[in-house]
C-alpha cells in the first residue's frame, strides 16, 4: 500500500464540555480526493483547523508526508505543502487577484527578506501566479483588486491561491458555499480537473458534488467518523442513511 | 536602620500600588468591556487631585472637598464620554489613541490656565496628622496608612461589585467574550456608561487621596497613566484581579527601585557613579520587570480573554 | 494624466517647493530653522509610518528612537567624537537595536498591548535619559557645535544643512516606498490586511514586522541625529511620550495610505504648531480639540482629501 500523504491519528478537541472532534482517524492517499461530509455542526471545520494548524488538538497526531506536524503552526505547515481554503473567504481585498496569487508563489520561491526590487516586477512570480489564475479561469480578472471581485470569483481566487502554493495536499472547506448553480458547475469542473494531480481533503455540503468528485468519503457525526468508504458503499451504508442521508431525503 | 528603611519604603510602595490599582482598574475594565483605549484616563486622576484641592481650599475641609470632588470627577468623566469617547467606540485603536491624546493635550493645558503651572500644596487633614509607631523607633505617617486602608477597602468593594452583582457578571462576560453581550440583548450603551463612570470616579478618588503626599501638577496624570498601562499589561488586559496584583507589584518595584538602588549600587561602585547608575537602573526597573514577565507570559499574569 | 504621474505630482510639488524655499523668501534664519525642524520631524514621521501604515502596528513609542539617535550624538560628543561619518551610523544603529530589543517583547503579545508596551518602553528611555546626570539629566546637554563631515564643518552652513535635511527626507521617503513595494513589503502588507491569510500561505508575520520595526527605529535614529544637530541641544523632552503622540498625529493627518502622507502631515503640523504658538501661549487649548476633530471627521487624511477632490 502507498504511504498516505496525510494521516490523522485519534484527534480529539473539546470546546468546554462539547467534544467537537472525538477520536478522528483517517488517511488521505496521494492523488486521492477524500471527502468529509456530515451535518452542520458535526465538527468538519474544526477538523480542518486542526489539520491546517489553526487549532491545536487536545490529543492525537497529524502526520503529513511522513512527518509529525501536530506541534507546527499554520505557516510552517503551509511551507511544507499544506494548502487550505477558508469556508469564509479570506483573500486580501487590497491586493489584486494577481498579487494574491503571487504572494503564495513568493512563499515558496526563496527568501522574502528582499528589500530592493519591486515584487510586482518579478516576472517569475507573476508568471506562476498568472498560471494559477488561468487554471481557475480568473485570468481575465488578474488586475482587479480582490475586494472588487464577485463572491464566486473570490471563491475561485481562494482556490487559485491554494494552487499557487503548489501544495502536496489541498484542504478545501466548503469551496462551493454560497456559489450559484452556474458557478457551482464551473467549480466542480475545475475540481474534477485537479483530480489525480493533487491529494485533496474536501469538506462539502453539496452531495451531488461530493458523490461526483470523491474517491472516498468519510462521514462525520458529532465529531466521530461513523463510516469511511467508496461513494457507492457510503450511499448504501444503513448507518449513514440513518444518521445523515435519511435526514436529507426527509427534508 | 536598613531593615527599617526597607520596611518604610515597602509600605510606601504598597500605598503607591494601591493608588495605581484605583487608576488601572478603570482602565482595564473600560478596555476589557468596550475594547476602548483611553489615554485620557490619567487626566481623570489629575482632575480628581485638582478638584479635591480646590474644593478643600474653598470649603476649608479636606473631607468636604473629597465628598464634592467625587461627583465632580464623575461629571467630568461622563461629559467627556458624551462629547468625545462614545463617538470612538466603533473606531479602531489608532483613532481612539489619537483622539484621547488630543483630550489630554487640551485638559493638561486647561489645568495650567486655571490653576497655573506650579505644583499645588494640599495639607493633610487634621484628623490624619501625625504618625503611628510601627515598631520601636519607626514612626509611619497616619495619612499613608489611611490611603493604604482606603485603597484596599475600595479594592474589596470593587471585587464584590464585579464578582457578586448582575452588572458585575455582565462586565466579566464582556471582558472575556464581547460579542456575547450584544447577543444576550444587553443595553451596551448603558453598561458602557456605568463602567466608564465608575472608572472615572475611581481614578478621581485616587487623585484626591494622592494630592496631600504627591505633587499636584499639570503632568501628574501622564506618569500615572503609563504606569497604569504597565499594570494592566502585566496583570492581563481586562482582569481586575490581575490589575490588583500587578499594581502592588509595580508600586513596590518602582518605589524600592528608585529609593534603594542608588544605595545598593554603592556596594559595588564609588559613590558618584553609584548614584548615577542606581538612579538610571531604578527608573528602568519596572519596565525591565514588565519585559521579563511578558517574555514568560505574553498575555499577562491573569489573562481574562478566552481564545 | 496617467495614474503614476498623478500619484507623483504632489510629492514632486512639495519636494520642489522645499528645495526652492530658501530662494522664495524663506531664507531668513527663523524660517530655515522651522523648515529644517519640519523636514527632520518628517523623517521621524516616515519612520513611524513604516510601522503604522506599513506593518499595521500602532506604536506610541517612536520618540524614544528619535531621542536615542539624538543622545548618541551627545554621548559621542562628550567622548570627543563629532565626526558625522562615525556619529550617524552609531545613532542609526543604537536606535535600531533598541527597537529590535523592545519590539521583540512588544510584538510577542500581539494586538493592542503593542500600543501600551511601546509607550512603556518609550517612558523607560525617557526616565533613563533624565537620570543621566553626566549628560545634563533633566536640563539637557548643549553641544559644542554641529557634527563635522570628514573633518569639514559645512553642516554649520544654513543652506547646506537645509539641503542635507531635504536630501535625507527624500531618501527616507524613497526608501519607505521601495521597502513597501519589495517582497518584504508585500509580506508586511499581506499580514496587515489579514494575518491569517499570510500565515496560510506560509508567512509568519512576526519576523517581518520585527525587522520593519527595527528599520523604522534606524530611520528615527537618523532623524534624532539631525535634530540634535539642528538645535545643538538635546534634552529628555526629545523622548517625551507626547512627541510620540505628535508623530502619530502627523502620520494620521497626512493619511495612512502612502508614505508621502507622513511628510505632508509633519509639514502641516510643525507649521500649525508654530502658527498657533504665535497666537497664544496656550496653543494646546486649540491644538488638542483640532486633533480630536481631525480624528472624528478627516478619515482619509490630507492625502485622501486631495484624492477626493482631485
Ligand atoms: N471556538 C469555538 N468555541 C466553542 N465552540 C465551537 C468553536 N468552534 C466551533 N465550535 C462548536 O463546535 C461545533 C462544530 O463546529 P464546526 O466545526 O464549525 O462544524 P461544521 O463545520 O461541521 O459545521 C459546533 O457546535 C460549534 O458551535
Ligand atoms: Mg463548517
Amino acid at each position: 500500500m502507498v504511504e498516505p500523504i496525510l494521516r490523522l491519528d485519534g484527534l480529539r478537541k473539546r470546546f468546554g464540555g462539547l467534544a467537537v472532534t472525538d477520536g478522528v482517524s483517517l488517511e488521505v492517499a496521494p492523488g486521492e480526493i477524500h471527502a468529509v461530509i456530515g451535518p452542520n455542526g458535526a465538527g468538519k471545520t474544526t477538523l480542518i483547523h486542526q489539520v491546517s494548524g489553526t487549532l491545536r488538538p487536545d490529543a492525537g497526531r497529524v502526520v503529513f508526508a511522513g512527518q509529525d506536524v501536530t506541534a507546527l503552526p499554520l505557516a510552517r505547515r503551509a511551507r511544507l505543502g499544506l494548502a487550505r481554503s477558508f469556508q469564509i473567504t479570506a483573500v486580501l481585498p487590497g491586493f489584486t487577484a494577481l498579487e494574491n496569487a503571487a504572494l503564495a508563489v513568493q512563499a515558496r520561491s526563496g527568501s522574502s527578506f528582499r528589500f530592493l526590487r519591486a515584487a510586482a516586477t518579478e516576472a517569475a512570480l507573476n508568471r506562476e501566479a498568472r498560471a494559477a489564475l488561468d487554471q481557475v479561469g480568473l485570468g481575465p480578472r488578474a488586475g482587479m483588486p480582490a475586494g472588487a471581485l464577485s463572491h464566486g470569483e473570490r471563491r475561485q481566487l481562494e482556490l487559485a491561491i491554494a494552487l499557487a502554493m503548489r501544495p502536496r495536499l489541498l484542504l478545501l472547506d466548503e469551496p462551493l458555499a454560497g456559489a450559484g448553480p452556474e458557478e457551482t458547475e464551473r467549480l466542480v469542473g475545475l475540481l474534477r480537473g485537479l483530480r489525480g494531480r493533487y491529494a485533496i481533503l474536501l469538506v462539502e455540503h453539496d452531495m451531488g458534488a461530493v458523490f461526483a468528485l470523491a474517491d472516498r468519503i468519510s462521514v462525520l457525526v458529532y465529531g466521530r467518523v461513523i463510516a469511511t468508504g467508496a461513494p457507492a458503499a457510503i450511499r448504501a451504508d444503513p448507518a449513514v442513511r440513518a444518521a445523515y442521508l435519511g435526514e436529507e431525503e426527509a427534508a | 536602620m536598613t531593615a527599617q528603611l526597607l520596611l518604610v519604603q515597602a509600605l510606601n510602595g504598597l500605598q503607591f500600588g494601591v493608588l495605581l490599582f484605583l487608576v488601572a482598574a478603570g482602565l482595564t475594565l473600560v478596555f476589557g468591556v468596550m475594547d476602548f483605549i483611553n489615554l485620557a484616563h490619567g487626566v481623570q486622576y489629575m482632575l480628581g487631585a485638582y478638584l479635591g484641592a480646590s474644593l478643600a481650599a474653598a470649603t476649608g475641609s479636606f473631607w468636604l472637598g473629597l465628598l464634592l470632588a467625587l461627583p465632580a470627577a464623575l461629571a467630568c468623566g461622563l461629559a467627556l464620554e458624551w462629547l468625545v469617547f462614545r463617538h470612538l467606540y466603533d473606531r479602531d485603536h489608532l483613532a481612539q489613541v489619537l483622539a484621547t491624546f488630543g483630550v489630554i493635550l487640551f485638559l493638561n493645558e486647561a489645568v495650567k490656565v486655571i490653576w497655573g503651572s506650579a505644583p499645588l500644596q494640599v495639607p493633610i487633614p487634621d484628623a490624619l496628622q501625625g504618625g503611628i509607631a510601627l515598631m520601636p523607633g519607626l514612626v509611619y505617617p497616619v495619612y499613608r496608612v489611611a490611603i493604604l486602608a482606603a485603597g484596599l477597602a475600595t479594592a474589596a468593594l470593587l471585587w464584590l461589585l464585579v464578582e457578586r452583582t448582575r452588572a458585575g457578571a455582565l462586565v466579566r462576560a464582556g471582558a472575556s467574550n464581547r460579542p456575547m453581550l450584544a447577543a444576550m440583548g444587553v443595553d451596551t450603551g448603558r453598561l458602557f456608561m456605568l463602567v466608564f463612570g465608575c472608572g472615572a470616579m475611581l481614578a478621581g478618588f485616587a487623585g484626591v487621596m494622592a494630592a496631600p503626599i504627591l505633587s499636584v501638577d499639570p503632568g501628574m496624570g501622564d506618569t500615572v497613566l503609563i504606569l497604569a498601562f504597565v499594570v494592566i499589561v502585566i496583570g492581563g488586559i481586562g482582569s481586575v484581579r490581575g490589575a490588583f496584583v500587578a499594581a502592588l507589584l509595580v508600586g513596590v518595584i518602582e518605589t524600592l527601585g528608585r529609593s534603594l538602588l542608588p544605595d545598593v549600587m554603592r556596594l559595588f561602585l564609588a559613590p558618584s557613579p553609584a548614584r548615577q547608575a542606581g538612579a538610571a537602573l531604578g527608573s528602568m526597573l519596572v519596565y525591565i520587570a514588565m519585559a521579563l514577565i511578558l517574555a514568560v507570559r505574553p498575555r499577562g499574569l491573569f489573562p481574562a480573554r478566552a481564545g | 494624466m496617467t495614474g503614476a504621474l498623478r500619484a507623483a505630482a504632489l510629492p514632486l510639488l512639495v519636494f520642489g517647493l522645499l528645495a526652492a524655499a530658501p530662494f522664495l523668501g524663506l531664507g531668513a534664519g527663523w524660517a530655515m530653522t522651522l523648515l529644517a525642524r519640519a523636514m527632520i520631524l518628517g523623517i521621524a514621521a516616515l519612520s513611524l509610518w513604516l510601522v503604522v501604515g506599513g506593518a499595521g502596528l500602532v506604536s506610541l513609542g517612536q520618540a524614544a528612537m528619535l531621542g536615542i539617535g539624538a543622545y548618541a550624538v551627545v554621548v559621542l560628543d562628550a567622548a570627543g567624537v563629532t565626526e558625522a561619518l562615525v556619529v550617524t551610523p552609531v545613532a542609526i544603529g543604537a536606535a535600531a537595536l533598541f527597537a529590535l530589543a523592545t519590539g521583540a517583547v512588544a510584538m510577542r503579545t500581539g494586538g493592542v498591548s503593542f500600543i501600551m508596551i511601546t509607550l512603556a518602553f518609550g517612558q523607560m528611555a525617557f526616565f533613563t535619559a533624565s537620570s543621566l546626570a553626566i549628560y545634563g539629566g533633566d536640563d539637557g546637554y548643549t553641544l559644542y557645535g554641529r557634527s563635522t563631515v570628514a573633518g569639514a564643518r559645512w553642516m554649520q552652513d544654513r543652506l547646506a544643512f537645509h539641503y542635507l535635511c531635504l536630501g535625507l527626507l527624500l531618501g527616507s521617503f524613497l526608501l519607505c516606498r521601495m521597502l513597501l513595494a519589495s517582497r518584504f513589503g508585500r509580506v508586511l502588507r499581506a499580514a496587515r490586511e489579514n494575518a491569517l491569510r499570510a500565515q496560510a500561505v506560509g508567512f509568519e508575520p512576526y519576523p517581518y514586522r520585527l525587522v520593519a520595526y527595527a528599520i523604522a527605529g534606524g530611520i528615527a535614529g537618523l532623524a534624532g541625529f539631525l535634530l540634535a544637530n539642528a538645535t545643538e541641544f538635546v534634552a529628555p523632552s526629545f523622548l517625551a511620550w507626547q512627541r510620540s503622540g505628535d508623530l502619530l498625529f502627523m502620520v494620521i493627518l497626512g493619511g495612512l495610505g502612502s508614505p508621502f502622507g507622513a511628510v505632508l502631515g509633519a509639514l502641516a503640523i510643525v507649521l500649525l504648531e508654530e502658527w498657533l504658538g504665535h497666537l497664544t501661549q496656550h496653543w494646546r487649548l486649540i491644538f488638542g480639540p483640532l486633533l480630536v476633530l481631525a480624528v472624528l471627521f478627516l478619515r482619509g487624511g490630507l492625502v485622501g482629501l486631495g484624492r477626493r477632490h482631485g
